[in-house]
């Protein structure tokens, strides 16, 4: 009498495929960390209402496990009490939406209550961006800065520090021209150029977003 | 060393070119015997190895066509047995039940024919007895000289009218003698209907036990053929195993499809309960456990169906006794039911994460306008707990085509090993007879290449031997294509 011995072989065939196929595969969190710095700086604190509706188009496409931080750009910005609003999304979806929701009315009130800054400190965010992603051990991550890119540091403060951004993705967005960039264009460019330059010398990727009506390439990296 | 150092013999390159061509024909040309010699034995090397390969194929696929009938017989056999063994069994039940039934049924006839007999014999005509006095007559009327006799007519006038009084009453009696009759009749017409229908369904059934015993002797004698190994029992098994793989492998399909829809609702719902970020091997928790939770669901479905005896793919299962055999139906239906119920649930929490993610997202939305519920929206979250409740009991019947597949899929494996190893056969005797004729090309090219030398040893040879020996020259020269 024949045996039937397919089966048994099969599975022992799918069990070794299975294991070599999730050995092979490297560990990566599947997790995104998004870190958004807010110019809360002169006349850019008109353009905060455009910053919350990048932040809630970004809470509507963040996941369970997902970690977003929003934090203002001030005198100095390199300092947890900027940091607006954090949460680390619950695994549980909807948890994840109560936090969302939570995370929009935060949002909300300080959009209706902010006050503006005498000084501009990006590279100060930027830092405690960095360091807030790192802890955060976020697959991928992401530093999106709401700004027109212009540093106004006050006196004594020093920010000629080196990023380290390896592998995180920085995207400008909304980076309005100032009166001064009308005059000569070159001072716009060269903005940009700079801190393109800063962020590839650290590691990181670099994308500017000046049209929000294409808000889907904010998350596509 | 360049090669130009090697190949410059002489400042002129055509002179060396020349010098190059003399020497390597001069060289082929003494080693033009060795070097055909190695040319035929390297193409008949090669040519034998292919032949010999292809002869060991042959023995494995001759192997392999063995195994192939052997298995198709085996289960035609099985299949065959099974079939008759059920047909025995329905056979059994019909006499069974039809015997049991046959003593009532026997007396239910013996009381309407006795009825019906009674009812005849109660119905039959008696004809009315003439009166005692009518002799009496008779012998009044012979009275001689009576014509003339008033006396005499006067009693046979009286007699007259008293026949015609015992006529009146005999004709009234007779009648309602055949109105009786006609009413036993009457009641004699339920009696022959309902033996009309006990035989009509006496012959029913003894039409069924024929038409039975016609199916048993088919099968029988297709169980005889696959017995004694014929071709036409192979065929014929081989193109059922053929329909039955493509048949099976379609209904797979469509299992697979509803394995995937049955996936896709309870996979978002389940994150809700292991969570929508942790990870198992690269692949989602959640996505895993509704994976796990399906799989199962097939499995217990096997295990019902295996242990209904609709199927026979784990002998052990079958092999129990009916007591364990009828629990473990219980056992398996009730963690089916309890998966069933789960997935219904499952399909309910999924309805209720849509319509929150759907307000979530309504409310970041520019406006934040809140989203209104329709009132319709009862109607697809029955409709998914419905399928969430139905798709585990569907997918328990997939052990049926399952094991059709597994079956057919031995037979179809056999028959396209066959096939790869005939076509296997095939290109290695390609290549064998492409090695064997090369190697009698590559010897014409040699020659070609040495054809100088070789046309002035033809003009010698002309010169010196008769018009005979020149035919045996050229005979031999060719002897070696001959050999081939």
């Amino acid at each position: 009498m024949l045996k039937l011995k397919f089966p048994g072989f099969t599975l022992l065939l799918l069990t070794v495929l299975v294991l070599v196929t999730s050995c092979s595969r490297e560990q990566v969190p599947n997790t995104r960390g998004v870190y958004m710095l807010m110019d809360t700086s002169g006349t850019y604190t008109k353009e905060l209402k455009q910053a919350q509706r990048v932040i809630n188009f970004i809470l509507s496409n963040l996941n369970p496990g997902d970690t977003f931080a929003v934090a203002r750009v001030d005198t100095g910005s390199f300092s947890e009490k900027d940091i607006v609003a954090k949460v680390t999304f619950e695994d549980r979806p909807s948890m994840a939406n109560q936090q969302k929701r939570l995370f929009r009315d935060k949002i909300g009130d300080f959009v209706k209550n902010v006050k503006g800054s005498a000084h501009t400190d990006i590279t100060g965010g930027m830092l405690q961006a960095i360091e807030y992603l790192n802890e955060a051990g976020a697959g991928h991550n992401l530093i999106l800065i709401f700004s027109d890119l212009k540093e106004d540091l006050q006196k004594g403060y020093i920010r000629d520090i080196p990023l380290q951004l390896n592998g995180v993705s920085v995207v400008a967005l909304n980076v309005t021209k100032l009166r001064s960039d009308n005059v000569d264009p070159r001072e716009y460019l060269d903005r940009l150029a700079s801190w393109q330059e800063r962020v590839e010398s650290g590691g990181g990727n670099w994308k500017v977003v000046n049209d929000l009506e294409r808000l889907e390439a904010i998350l596509a990296f | 060393m360049s090669f130009n150092d090697v190949f410059m013999l002489f400042p002129s390159p055509v002179m060396s070119g020349f010098a190059w061509f003399f020497i390597l024909t001069t060289v082929f040309y003494i080693a033009r015997i060795h070097a055909h010699k190695a040319i035929y034995s390297f193409a008949r090397v090669f040519h034998n190895a292919m032949r010999m390969s292809a002869q060991s194929v042959r023995r494995a696929e001759k192997r392999m066509l063995e195994r192939n009938k052997e298995v198709l017989l085996t289960q035609g056999r099985e299949a065959t047995e099974h079939i008759i063994e059920r047909e025995f069994e329905r056979i059994n039940d019909t006499v069974q039940k039809d015997l049991s039934e046959y003593p009532a049924l026997h007396r239910l006839l013996s009381e309407e024919i006795t009825s019906i007999d009674e009812d005849y014999q109660a119905s039959t005509e008696v004809p009315p007895a003439p009166p005692g006095w009518v002799k009496a007559v008779e012998a009044v009327a012979k009275i001689p000289g009576a014509k003339g006799d008033p006396m005499v007519g006067h009693v046979l006038e009286d007699i007259h009218q008293s026949l015609i009084k015992a006529n009146t009453k005999a004709t009234e009696e007779y009648r309602k003698a055949s109105h009786k009759r006609h009413q036993l009749l009457s009641t004699m017409m339920p009696h022959w209907r309902k033996v009309g229908q006990t035989l009509a369904q006496v012959d029913k059934n003894i039409n069924s036990l024929l038409q039975r015993s016609v199916t048993i002797d088919r099968h029988m004698d297709e169980y005889e053929h696959i017995q004694a190994g014929s071709e036409r029992a192979v065929q014929r098994l081989s193109s059922s195993s053929l329909t039955q793989f493509f048949i099976s492998a379609f209904v797979l399909v469509i299992a697979v499809g509803g394995a995937i829809i049955n996936f896709n609702l309870i996979a978002r719902p389940m994150s809700e309960m292991v969570g929508g970020t942790s990870q198992l091997m690269g692949f989602q928790t959640s996505e895993i456990a509704a994976l796990v939770i399906i799989l199962v669901e097939i499995a217990m479905g096997l295990f019902l169906m295996e242990s209904m005896r609709i199927t026979r793919l784990f002998p052990v299962i079958g092999a129990l006794n009916d007591k364990l055999r009828v629990r473990m139906i219980w056992i398996t239906f009730g963690i089916l039911l309890t998966l069933a119920c789960v997935e219904a649930g499952l399909a309910y929490m999924r309805e209720l994460l849509m319509q929150d993610a759907a307000a979530t997202r309504a409310l970041l939305r520019e406006g934040g306008v809140e989203v209104i519920e329709s009132s319709y929206l009862w109607i697809t979250t029955a409709a998914q707990m419905g399928m969430g409740f139905i798709l585990p009991f569907a997918l328990t019947f997939v052990a049926i085509p399952l094991e059709s597949f597994v079956h057919s899929l031995r037979t179809v494996v056999g028959i396209v090993a066959v096939a790869l190893l005939r076509s296997l056969i095939w290109l290695l005797r390609l290549t064998g007879n492409i090695a064997r004729f090369s190697g009698a090309m590559l010897v014409n090219i040699y020659d070609l290449f040495i054809f100088a030398p070789l046309w002035i040893e033809r003009q010698v040879r002309l010169k010196q031997k008769q018009p005979d020996s020149k035919e045996k020259s050229e005979s031999t020269d060719n002897v070696h294509y001959s050999s081939l």
